[in-house]
């Protein structure tokens, strides 16, 4: 076994751990009280998987991406919130570590992630622009002190009242186009948080993610050398997207699961003819194949293209329209999966208090389409299929 | 050929500011022009030059300024002579 085998090995180990022994019996809870899940991050931080994808040189755990896309995928099949914080965080980490271009003041913020194993939440919709991460109001503005400022309205900051620091989209100055945007990274002691909204939902109840007015005063060194457009094309729109996708397929697949053990349970009372709806369950079967193929392409072909030397091919519209797709449809069968396990167990897959409920699932996974609303991605395609040669 | 991408640019790039004061290397989409707007242009050159952009070129760097667009379609032209 190679060194990095190896390492993924242990990160996967350690976090199917965690995903038992913290997420799993905190997931109702978490869900019925909208509190965040703070064993399963405390026990994640304990195994320093914050850090588990920063290089090794920087003091991180230097797995690899796959390992993180399988996290996601063991953490949503116990707790979707706690996965989706996971995720996030790990789509911050992820885009810094691919693009700080070897910048100081980025290098020595990792070591210090790794060393305090600190949380990173992000606020890159914004009032104003809805769903469109591709836009800014808020801007970085040079100040007199030869510190920056901004101040964003940001309709949903997952955890922002638990993460340490803040992940933040802006325009690069004052006069710079909507377009025209950087990353910044601030840190929680630079940062003043008023929240505008609460997050009483549907699903996902546990990323705490209300609406804040976001002020911040920083350092130039805090803005991300690499352009915004650069950063979302080759790492954070793609990274999102497989990592999210991968917690969906998590969700439907212990949803699967509540309803293989309803299909058995049913069959160990009435040995012999099989119960009517153990059809249905091999229908369902289908549908999270469909989902788990979707899935686990979507990842190859980013691991191909990453791959490559400069990353070109992940800049191309038709790298684009891949990954939009692979968000489309995992966004749409993961709920639709979670439904049909609902229909397989009846009324025990209703009720919130059986081995078979699986009513969380399918609120968690309903939040899909809207993360980045399905429709506003299809009218992007719209106008890449214009000019995309293969695809 | 830059007059002609020049033209192209003020028709479908709906800048934000006068293109006959751009410099050749300045960036579009600093700009203004969003990306909308550059899969505009990109179809109204493939039309202009007769030339189809393949996917490998379709990339936003390549369409970030007039001379990266001109870059772009003496590549394709040279591509087109050899074949
Ligand atoms: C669980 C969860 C956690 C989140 N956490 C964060 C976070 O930590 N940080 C953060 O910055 N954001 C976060 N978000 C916000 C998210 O990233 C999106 O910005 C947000 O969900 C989109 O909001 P919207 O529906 O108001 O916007 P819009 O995209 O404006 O959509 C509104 C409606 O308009 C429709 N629509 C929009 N555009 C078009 C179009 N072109 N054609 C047709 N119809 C269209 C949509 O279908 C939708 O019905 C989170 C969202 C969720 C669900």
């Amino acid at each position: 076994m190679s060194v990095s085998v190896g390492r993924d090995q242990a990160f996967l180990d350690a976090v199917r751990h965690i995903a038992d022994a913290h997420a799993a019996p905190n997931a109702d809870q978490v869900d019925r009280e909208a509190r965040f899940p703070a064993e399963t991050i405390e026990a994640l931080r304990e195994e320093r998987a914050l850090s588990a994808f920063v290089p090794g040189e920087l003091g991180g755990g230097e797995v690899s991406f796959q390992a993180l896309a399988s996290a996601c995928f063991e953490l949503g099949r116990r707790c979707g919130a706690s996965a989706m914080v996971f995720a996030m965080h790990q789509i911050q980490v992820v885009s810094i570590v691919r693009h700080l271009q070897g910048a100081d003041w980025f290098e020595e913020y990792l070591r210090s992630l790794a060393a305090e194993q600190r949380l990173i939440a992000s606020a890159t919709s914004e009032v104003g622009t809805g769903g469109d991460m591709g836009r800014s109001v808020a801007a970085v503005t040079p100040g007199e002190d030869g510190m920056c400022a901004f101040e964003k309205q940001a309709p949903t900051v997952s955890y922002g009242a638990h993460a340490d620091d803040l992940f933040v989209t802006l325009r690069r100055g004052p006069q710079a186009e909507p377009s025209d945007q950087v990353v910044v990274l601030a840190r929680k002691d630079q940062t003043e948080l008023e929240p505008t909204s609460s997050w009483d939902t549907l699903g996902m109840r546990g990323t705490c993610s209300p609406g804040y007015v976001v002020r911040a005063s920083i350092a130039p060194g805090q803005v991300l050398p690499t352009p915004f457009p650069k950063v979302s094309a080759e790492s954070m729109v793609p990274v999102s997207h497989i990592l999210w996708s991968h917690l969906w397929l998590g969700i439907a697949t212990d949803a699967f699961e509540r309803a293989r053990a309803f299909v058995r349970a049913a069959a160990k009372r009435d040995p012999g003819t099989p119960p009517p709806v153990a059809t249905r369950l091999s229908h369902l079967m289908s549908e999270l194949s469909l989902l788990r193929a979707e899935v686990s392409s979507g990842l190859a072909e980013f691991l191909d293209a990453s791959g490559e030397p400069g990353r070109e091919r992940l800049s191309t519209m038709a790298s684009a329209l891949r990954v939009n797709n692979l968000k489309i449809a995992a966004s749409e069968q993961a709920p639709r999966v979670c439904q049909g396990a609902m229909g397989v167990c009846g009324i025990m897959g209703y009720k919130n208090d059986t081995p078979f409920s699986v009513g969380r699932h399918l609120r968690d996974t309903m939040s899909a389409p809207l993360m980045l609303a399905n429709e506003r991605i299809h009218q992007t395609n719209a106008s890449l299929l214009l000019i995309a040669k293969e695809v | 050929m830059t007059k002609e991408i020049r033209r192209i640019i003020t028709e479908y790039g709906r800048l934000s500011v006068d293109i006959t004061a751009l410099p050749v290397d300045a960036d579009l989409y600093q700009a203004g022009m969003t990306s909308h707007a550059s899969i505009d242009v990109m179809l109204a050159l493939e039309d202009h030059f007769d030339v189809e952009f393949p996917d490998g070129m379709l990339t936003r760097s390549a369409f970030e300024s007039i001379t990266a667009i001109e870059a772009a379609l003496l590549k394709l032209r040279a591509e087109a002579a050899v074949r």
